[in-house]
């Protein structure tokens, strides 16, 4: 019995390894919450870096020096606990021997997760961490997103060019580093600019804050043209209910945390006729951008969010540097990633010395509680 | 050695200002207060001080609906019902589900109805609580009741907090989950305008149920024989069985109204502001209906109001002049009163008999 087995079990072996030298196989890991309190995004991010990698090895695969390799993508589930986070890329890079990590996706996460990966020297590419320290974690550390002080230029410029606003206005939760960074750069590039700021209120914590009448009559009392909402959608909702109450006319501008489907829920007409700025819009009549929307629908059902685009962009990104490369080895797609200069989905983007991606941003406006599609902004 | 000599002189200027008279004390605190208005007034304008009175006075309401049922369940059994932020949000939620409700329905007048069997089914919610959780421990000591009203308010946030699709069936029915609901428009939303001052009819609205229910609740316990029996519990326990009195009755009664009352300020909170950001939305608006209560005089109800009021406020003014430090200004006057009324501001003073 044993014996018999034994061959068995070598035969499938044997076989294996034909097989394996028949199609070339490099592994790929990606590392996402599937599961825990911020599910949805980790596995839009799956789903979308699978679909652009499945799109890679129907056509043949990744040329790499001349030999067409296919890509086996290993993901790992890392709950967005920062702890798991780290096994994930422990485990995916001891145990699978991945040759680079698409991942992950919160910053807290991919913050314990890097450090690992730049000693032993894989290149990371993160879709969606916005905050500045990801990248500065070393060399081999890569995103596909833009980063927080660069929306806050965007909206400032936007405010004081498109909407020809010269008075601005901000309110931002002074315990948040998302919303403080967004408010502080802002304010700097308006001024820049030639704007006054006329009101800089904050506040304590979103998660204890819904009265901001007194901050708001303040604003008030300064006349803006332009009142900066730096938070997330549950905050900006709050605010723009009540500062339409109070009488604020000023066009309301805000950033990426405004995307969420519940804002015009929540804020009903008030947040109406107000502009953010996004990563893309499924809206933008590029054709990449209408490709990318047709077929993400068409295989699971909704429409891409922007978690999902970036997910892609990460996955269009390593596999062009890859090519470019011509080699497996981390050094060598390191470099290659660097000199990455081509359009993807979210944009054209060009890596700068601190592996941040310059790129174009989206400016949506709201109507009617739907986000219209209305420029593209580029740095 | 420094340290010593300010506090000395502290304690010797809190001594002399506690030996005036009252109306030299009255005028103190006037001539302070007016000197800081005036201040107000002159760098940010008759229209902005006025509108952030309105906002102040509008903030201070919702503290005091909560306010007034802390108080009430202390002055009874001397408990401090840390749970009742969280029956305020409990309230809150069966509000927005009965509201939708009778909205789908095309009910004509649904605030009313929403109002009133909010506050009885929280009311009944508060009971249930008071008879599992407090009454075993009424003649033990009151700090085993407190813990015990920290441990409800925990259970409360979390249980409520459950999200239904992770819980199996008979609980996935009645917990709300973590996510933001809007509130339903109860009532139509529209804003008045006098000289650039803005007010909208739900902030009225506030106002008014706040100081009518104040009303309602001081008659109930200064003249009716519930009320009656209250103050008797209040007094005396002893006695009161021997005068017999039902201890147990009274208490519940007492709960009940202090519940409902955090159930309407609930409506009140989620329908200013259209949303219900999680179960855990009651933490905040009840630690600081709590520190009103105590600035006011535990216990006391016009207090509580008073308290609530100077709370709102002043908070409003403090966020301001400058937006960083409004948030903790609460805690700094709460500081400042107790060191020159420990009782509270109408809060009367007992010596604990042991």
């Amino acid at each position: 019995m044993n014996k018999k087995y034994f061959f068995l079990m070598i035969i499938v072996c044997l076989l294996f390894s034909v097989s394996s030298t028949f199609a070339a196989e490099i592994k790929i890991g990606g590392v996402a919450p599937l599961t825990g309190h911020v599910a949805t995004f980790g596995i839009s991010t799956k789903n979308a870096a699978g679909m652009a990698f499945d799109k890679v090895n129907a056509a043949g695969g990744v040329n790499i020096g001349g030999t067409k390799y296919l890509i086996n993508y290993i993901v790992e589930d890392d709950q967005g606990t920062p702890e798991i986070a780290a096994n994930a890329f422990r485990k995916l890079m001891d145990q699978d021997e991945v040759i680079a990590i698409i991942g992950s996706v919160t910053s807290s996460c991919t913050l314990a997760g890097v450090p690992i990966a730049q000693d032993a020297g894989i290149p990371v590419i993160t879709p969606t961490s916005t905050a500045e320290k990801v990248t500065q974690t070393g060399d081999y550390i890569f995103r596909a997103c833009f980063i927080d002080p660069f929306q806050g230029s965007v909206v400032a410029n936007f405010s004081y060019n498109d909407l020809n606003a010269r008075k601005g206005a901000v309110i931002f939760d002074n315990a948040n580093d998302y919303t403080k960074g967004l408010a502080e750069v802002f304010k700097a590039t308006f001024e820049n600019l030639g704007g006054e700021v006329v009101a800089y209120e904050s506040f304590t914590e979103e998660s204890k804050t819904v009265d901001f009448s007194a901050q708001l009559t303040n604003i008030k009392a300064a006349n803006p043209d332009v009142l900066f909402l730096a938070g997330y959608y549950n905050a900006v909702s709050l605010e723009a209910k009540q500062a339409r109450d109070l009488g604020i006319t000023a066009t309301f501008v805000g950033a990426d945390g405004w995307d969420s489907s519940e804002l015009a829920k929540l804020a009903g007409e008030a947040i109406d006729g107000g502009y953010f700025c996004n990563h893309y819009s499924s809206e933008d009549p590029r054709p990449m951008v209408q490709n990318f929307v047709k077929e993400y629908s068409e295989k699971f059902g909704q429409t891409p969010d922007a978690l999902a685009t970036l997910a892609y962009d990460a996955a269009l990104i390593l596999v062009d540097s890859l090519e470019r490369a011509g080699s497996t080895e981390g050094a060598a797609i390191r470099d290659a990633i660097k000199a990455f200069n081509k359009e993807v989905v979210s944009g054209q983007i060009t890596y700068d010395e601190n592996r941040n991606p310059i790129k174009s941003a989206a400016i949506i406006k709201v109507e009617d509680g739907k986000f219209v599609f209305h420029k593209t902004v580029n740095p | 050695m420094n340290k010593k000599k300010l506090s000395d002189t502290l304690n010797h200027n809190i001594s002399i200002y506690n030996e005036l008279a009252n109306w030299k004390k009255y005028l103190i605190i006037s001539i302070i207060t007016l000197f800081f208005l005036s201040l107000y007034v002159m760098s940010f304008g008759l229209k902005s001080f006025l509108q952030q009175l309105i906002n102040g006075i509008q903030l201070g309401s919702i503290y005091a609906l909560i306010a007034l049922g802390y108080t009430m369940v202390y002055g009874i059994i001397k408990l401090i019902n840390f749970a009742h932020g969280d029956l305020f949000m409990f309230g809150a939620y069966i509000s927005c589900f009965l509201g939708n409700y009778l909205i789908a329905q095309n009910f004509r007048f649904p605030f009313i109805v929403v109002l009133l069997v909010s506050m009885i089914i929280t009311a009944i919610l508060g009971m249930i609580i008071e008879k599992v959780a407090y009454k075993p421990l009424r003649f033990k000591p009151r700090l085993a009741a407190l813990i015990t009203a920290l441990g409800v308010s925990l259970f409360l946030e979390n249980f409520f907090a459950l999200s239904p699709r992770d819980v199996p069936f008979p609980i996935n029915k009645i917990v709300f989950g973590p996510a933001f609901l809007p509130f339903p428009a109860l009532i139509a939303d529209q804003t008045y305008n006098f000289a650039g001052i803005s007010i909208n009819n739900i902030r009225i609205l506030n106002i008014t149920v706040t100081i009518l229910l104040m009303i309602l609740l001081q008659y109930i316990v200064k003249k009716t024989m519930v009320g009656k029996a209250m103050r008797a519990v209040a007094f005396n326990k002893d006695a009161c069985l021997m005068m017999g009195i039902n201890i147990d009755k009274i208490i519940s009664i007492t709960f009940g109204i202090g519940t409902s009352l955090a159930a309407a300020a609930g409506t009140l909170f989620a329908l200013n502001y259209g949303q219900l950001q999680s179960p855990y939305l009651g933490i905040w608006p009840g630690l600081k209906a709590f520190i009103a209560a105590v600035l006011g005089g535990i216990g006391n109800i016009p207090g509580a109001m008073v308290g609530s009021y100077l709370m709102g406020i002043s908070e409003t003014f403090a966020t301001s002049i400058n937006s960083n430090f409004g948030y903790g200004i609460a805690f700094v006057i709460l500081i400042v009163v107790l060191i020159f009324k420990p009782a509270g501001l109408l809060g009367k003073f007992t010596k604990e008999k042991v």
